[in-house]
């Protein structure tokens, strides 16, 4: 079987633009807090997604809806109403990470297809036999915290189908399990489906230095006409001890391109594009690479080589902990 | 209002690992959570000190519970966590993982690193066993009144985070190992030379997080001293304090003083700042705009 190439769609337009081309799954989100790219200007109201799943359809696409923020108390409602609207919308299945919210739509929605988010880090295969016996999850996101061995291991005990993520933005926390941008900023990942936000971005220039702060915390420091990446908190630069680099993460982004072949091997239902937030074109461009490089293996061509790298904006690429050592 | 050991969340040798359990037995705390928490690389180093820890501290008087890892991965981590669950004392579990391996109907408690966020999560943690929960740190206020209601009707205790670094992220790769150029697999334990973790600055030097292994935690020392009541009217029974390598057994008396209404809060920050001058506090995840800011004390208790 060929395998799924899963992308992001962060307005109907990218949608449709995934869709045409080759994307054979789509994942998106309601313009609210239940997903976790909560993002200005981005994201489905409930017309949208209902018109952009019929669109899918015709063309032989799949659309899934991601309420995988967790549920804040008091307020349940919000994320049990935006469950029930992806079913009525004809969504193929919903992703989610809170176990209250997955009990909610098993039973409440038995028919709606349930993904477990990464925001869930399931991260051993105890733990994906555990959701699929509880809550009837039929496909793990897997965390980024993974090897290709690692997860070759989990899909020999299970018959979950997994889906990793192969492309784009990388968290090096352990997804779901993060508060830093809540600490340093008052909104998270968990609560409010952002991170780092850009709220809370300030440069300045100081002679030549653009210093880039995240909540009042410089994080970052440019020499005048080098690039200025992003201040997100993970991927800050830092000092511990002697030492002042960026501690976590260098400011890289995931490409596991030419690891496809072996998570193949390692029984790999879905390879995941990450990037809601991304343009059109960046979604025509990153779905016809992946969709060429799967449908070459499914064939038995060789990959073609190299085909992301002008796509990373100048940002270094890394294999993330696919390859053992990253740790 | 109870009050909670957290597991030691650093990598301390196994005899200051030993001598900091006979100096809780000593204390007035109420419950002691042991064992390793954040790196199963650490657990041989002290494992056959925790029989002895657990007979002495239950001969004190204390309820004493074991907690599973936050992420477990590897082979061998499975199979430490299917030993936990066999060992015959509570387990808190600090990853839903544990779930897979208690057996159907064993009570159980949950530890802050599992995301209750909502009544929902709750019920469904109840439903499974779960008689006790210590709510992650990053709740505010307002959810923490919510769910401590909800709790209450299912007869499940409530704690909070009352005071030490909070954890707030776990990982994959080690920060300690990468700090000295090393991988996890080959990390050297470069964590044990830090006993309250490796102080992480930003770029204009300002104290910011702390480094410890696969886990960071916070710079500033969480602290409810100002919420104490407002903690105790929304139903929530125990506080749970943070091990630090100075002063912790004074710290757990000035919060037992707290709790009994002997001293203000303000007293506690002072005799804890007394011991280590050079700790930050915080209660932003509880009541203000961001998890790294301070109140003021309420104006009832400037006396």
């Amino acid at each position: 079987m060929v395998m799924e190439i899963v992308c992001p769609a962060g307005t109907p337009a990218a949608l449709r633009a995934a869709v045409k081309a080759g994307a054979h799954t789509i994942y998106c989100g309601f313009a609210d807090e239940t997903n976790a790219r909560n993002f200005p200007g981005l994201n489905f109201d409930r017309t949208e997604m209902r018109e952009s799943v019929a669109f899918a359809h015709q063309h032989g696409s799949k659309v899934l809806v991601a309420i995988n923020t967790f549920p804040r108390a008091g307020d349940e409602a919000i994320w049990h109403r935006a469950v029930a609207d992806a079913d009525s919308c004809g969504a193929d299945a919903v992703i989610l990470a809170d176990a209250g919210l997955l009990d909610y739509a098993a039973r409440n929605h038995p028919n709606l297809r349930r993904h477990l988010s990464v925001q869930a880090a399931a991260a051993n295969a105890d733990m994906v036999n555990f959701y699929a016996e509880t809550f009837d999850v039929k496909r793990v996101v897997l965390p980024r915290v993974l090897s290709v061995p690692e997860i070759a291991a989990i899909n020999a005990e299970t018959e979950v189908e997994t889906e990793v993520f192969v492309f784009g933005g990388l968290c090096v926390m352990a997804e779901g399990r993060c508060s830093l941008s809540s600490y340093a900023t008052g909104r998270s990942p968990n609560m409010n489906g952002v991170c780092s936000p850009a709220s809370h971005v300030e440069y300045h220039d100081h002679n030549g230095v653009l210093d880039a702060q995240l909540g009042g915390y410089t994080i970052h420091r440019a020499q005048k006409g080098d690039a200025a990446p992003y201040p997100t908190l993970c991927k800050g630069c830092f000092t511990a001890g002697e030492k002042t680099d960026h501690l976590f993460e260098d400011p890289v982004s995931l490409n596991a391109e030419q690891l496809i072949p072996q998570l193949q091997k390692a029984g790999v239902t879905a390879l995941k594009i990450e990037g809601r937030q991304r343009s059109r074109s960046y979604v025509t461009q990153v779905v016809r690479n992946f969709r060429e490089a799967v449908d070459a293996l499914e064939d038995g061509r060789p990959l073609p080589q190299g085909m992301l790298a002008r796509l990373s904006e100048g940002q270094a690429m890394t294999t993330g902990a696919y390859k053992k050592t990253w740790r | 209002m109870q009050l909670t050991v957290a597991p030691i969340p650093f990598f301390w040798s196994k005899d200051t690992w030993s001598a900091f359990y006979e100096e809780i037995a000593e204390t007035s705390v109420d419950r002691v959570v042991l064992g390793e928490l954040v790196c199963s690389k650490r657990l041989p180093f002290f494992q056959d000190q925790i029989p002895g820890a657990i007979e002495r501290l239950i001969a004190a008087g204390k309820d004493v519970a074991l907690t599973s890892l936050a992420l477990i991965t590897l082979k061998r981590e499975r199979k430490l966590t299917a030993d936990l669950v066999e060992m015959g004392l509570e387990v808190e579990i600090n990853d839903l993982s544990v779930l897979s391996y208690l057996p159907k109907g064993t009570n159980f408690s949950v530890g802050p690193l599992v995301n209750v966020y909502n009544e929902g999560t709750l019920r469904w943690l109840a439903s499974l066993g779960a008689t006790r929960i210590c709510l992650p740190p990053e709740l505010p206020l307002a959810s923490v009144e919510i769910l401590a209601k909800e709790a209450e009707a299912l007869g499940v205790t409530i704690e909070v985070w009352g005071h030490g670094r909070l954890p707030l992220a776990i990982s994959g790769r080690c920060y300690h190992a990468r700090l000295h150029g090393r991988t996890k697999d080959n990390c050297q334990f470069a964590c044990e030379d830090d006993p309250d973790g490796l102080d992480v600055a930003t770029l204009d030097g300002q104290p910011f997080l702390t480094m410890n292994g696969v886990q960071t935690l916070s710079d500033s020392y969480a602290t409810t001293v100002h919420q104490i009541d407002q903690l105790r009217a929304a139903g929530v029974t125990a506080l749970r304090l943070s091990p630090q390598s100075q002063g912790f057994a004074d710290l757990c008396h000035q919060y037992r003083a707290l709790v009994e209404g002997q001293c203000s809060s303000e007293a506690v920050l002072n005799a804890i700042t007394g011991q280590t001058p050079e700790i930050r506090f915080s209660d932003g995840f509880l009541t203000g705009d961001r998890g790294v800011a301070m109140s003021t004390p309420p104006i009832a208790a400037r006396t």
